[in-house]
């Protein structure tokens, strides 16, 4: 039995992002981190090799420093890493990348009592479509919002949420679980994991690795193979100023109710 | 899968909307969704139609058609019931495959998410998340461009007036960078759309009994649905209508000195506006109000006509989900706290003696009205 994780390297948005007066982003200010929902999928693995004992491989698609952050997963316990890495796959929109991180999860071995899992969706393009893309075409079921997993033998049991509530819904393995930060506390590396994690096994997936799986194909990946592509893109106009009202006394709040009436707020 | 892609876009016409219902009950953002196609639809010169999906649900066109569908194809069947990835992504993709709409929009919700992106795997299509302005028409999209951007004119002077493609746009890196995407060499263009940001039309009686429902055969087996829902839950909680709230008083880490004042004051403050409370992530994680109470990127969407901000840093997670607010007050001890980049009022103080202070002069505003 094995558990696969797919996990992105995304830019640190949490209060570091910065706009430069141009109106672009700041990126030299942004540092890279595991993307927050994979990692609790990454956990959701764990616990699962935790109580079955099952091999956890996590695959990630980007650049060669993206080594750094599969590292970091070994020294949390991962067994193995896969990353997938190659020119002809950059500018992938999600329909490409799902198709490249399919074939790669294919060449790693999806087997009947296999679970894939993901995150939700990713800081940076906030899209929550790569997960569902993967199951699809890799044919298996998939459950999205997962905030609790039950996995006994093949059956897979999770609580999925909703806006309003959950559904309680059972499948069998193979499937695809996109999970989100509610469904457990990831762990930290250990000192004994961070020392290991060197002498894990890393392999690297490029273009010619790939190449002979059907889904991989020049109008399949790359920015070649994206059905979407960026028409423009801008920033929105920064807002005017706001005003300070001056003394958190009575006058200021008399003044606000003044400025809110004045709108027709109130 | 299908193949009919890349061959002549010219066959695909129409602008559809996923109809998602819950337990028979339509989802209020599909009504936002078929005002906007209504508009797409005129400015392509084309039909309106949804796609409805259920047992025993053909009642809910009459209401679709209110809002601008011009037709209403109805699948129904037991097994479509509740939802299910596998039955809803292959009743939609075969009449798509059939049908050949041009423009396909589903709402973002944790539904719409999920049954998007499995869709357009399956048509080989490309799917735009979470957008929050559509346009076809290229004068409509430049004037958009004008009130909306900070481009200059030369960049968006030479955008081909013939396009017809639907350029989506939505935020990215939360809110401070908007892309405009296209899907120019496949179709259906599909898109989820962020519900609570598209404007809901009025309703038209005449429309709502003029609407065309066509039963279509539904073709699923057990052995298609490789899931089974054990059961939904609604949990019982008060409803908190943050989308739809005129006013909402937020909350965040600055209440942790006294968290049950705190929310008790904001509560009081929101009544005297009508509105909700909202909280920040912080007021979310610490326990202190529930999940559907959260503002922000992971949490929901909001453009009230007031937004105060009580206590909140304004990291650009909470900003993203709040800064299009008509108005924003701030009231922080921090006086470089971020969130008083986006208010249009910020007080530097202390919550706990202001917002009384706040409640005060509204009442006698109001009063000396």
């Amino acid at each position: 039995m094995k558990a696969i994780v797919c996990v992105k390297q995304v830019p640190d948005t949490s209060g570091k992002v910065a706009v430069n007066p141009d109106g672009t982003l700041n990126r030299a200010s942004m540092a890279t981190i595991i993307n927050p929902d994979d990692k609790n999928a990454v956990e959701a693995a764990l616990t699962l090799k935790d109580n079955t004992g099952c091999e956890v491989v996590v695959v990630t698609m980007g650049p060669p420093p993206a080594e750094g952050m599969l590292r970091e997963l070994l020294a949390m316990g991962a067994d193995r890493g896969v990353l997938v890495s190659g020119r002809e796959f950059g500018g992938s929109d999600t329909f490409a990348t799902s198709q490249i991180l399919a074939a790669a999860i294919k060449k790693i071995g999806v087997d009947a009592e296999d679970v894939v899992f993901c995150g939700r969706q990713a800081i940076d393009g906030d899209t929550a479509q790569v997960g569902s893309q993967i199951a699809e075409k890799l044919n298996i079921p998939q459950i999205s919002y997962a905030a609790d997993v039950k996995i006994e033998g093949k059956k897979v049991t999770v609580k999925r949420m909703l806006e309003d509530g959950y559904m309680t819904i059972e499948t069998q393995t193979p499937c695809l679980l996109t999970c989100i930060k509610e469904l457990n506390e990831p762990r930290y590396m250990s000192v004994g994991g961070i020392f290991d994690c060197y002498q894990k096994p890393v392999e690297v997936y490029d273009y010619n690795t790939l190449k002979d799986d059907p889904l991989i194909e020049v109008d399949t990946i790359g920015l070649k193979g994206s059905p979407t592509n960026i028409f423009k893109s801008f920033t929105p106009p920064q807002k005017g100023q706001g005003r300070m009202l001056e003394g958190a006394d009575k006058n200021t709040a008399a003044e606000l109710a003044a400025e809110l009436l004045k709108k027709h707020i109130i | 899968m299908a193949e009919f892609n890349n061959t002549n876009l010219a066959d695909f016409s129409g602008v559809w909307v996923f109809c998602e219902q819950r337990q028979g009950e339509l989802q209020p953002t599909v009504l936002e969704l078929i005002s906007e196609a209504r508009k797409l639809a005129d400015d392509m010169g084309v039909e309106v139609c949804g796609l409805l999906l259920g047992d025993k649900v053909e009642g809910m066109a009459k209401e679709l058609g209110a809002y601008g569908a011009d037709k209403v194809y109805v699948c129904d069947d037991p097994a479509l019931a509740t939802y299910t990835t596998d039955a809803y992504a292959k009743v939609i993709c075969d009449v798509v495959m059939e049908k050949k709409p041009e423009i396909m929009l589903i709402a973002a919700t944790n539904i719409g998410r999920d049954l998007g992106p499995r869709c357009a795997a399956r048509l080989h299509t490309g799917l735009t998340a979470d957008c929050t302005h559509l346009d076809v028409d290229v004068e409509k999209y430049i004037a958009f461009l004008k009130e909306n951007s900070t481009l200059p004119e030369a960049q968006y002077a030479s955008i081909n007036k013939e396009d017809r493609n639907l350029k989506m746009t939505r935020p990215a890196f939360g809110g401070h960078l908007m892309a405009t995407i296209i899907c120019p060499r496949f179709r259906p263009q599909m898109a989820t759309v962020r519900p609570g940001v598209l404007k809901k039309g009025e309703y038209n009686e005449e429309k709502a009994n003029a609407v065309v429902v066509e039963k279509l055969p539904v073709a699923i087996s057990e052995a298609d649905i490789k899931t089974r829902v054990l059961e939904v839950v609604k949990e019982a909680k008060e409803l908190v209508d943050l989308t739809g709230a005129e006013v909402v008083v937020s909350v965040g880490r600055g209440i942790s000195k006294d968290v049950e004042k705190g929310i008790e004051l904001a509560k009081e403050l929101a009544a005297e506006f009508g509105g909700v409370l909202g909280g920040s992530r912080a007021a979310i994680d610490s326990g202190w109000l529930t999940a559907d109470h959260q503002v922000g990127q992971t949490g929901k969407t909001v453009h009230p006509k007031l937004y105060i901000a009580l206590g909140i840093s304004g990291a650009i997670q909470h900003k993203a989900g709040m800064q299009d607010s008509e108005c924003i007050v701030a009231v922080n001890k921090n006086d470089t706290a971020p969130i008083f980049d986006v208010a249009d009022y910020g007080i530097c103080g202390d919550l706990f003696k202001v917002v009384p202070l706040m409640i005060e002069a509204i009442r006698a505003a109001k009063a000396g009205k």
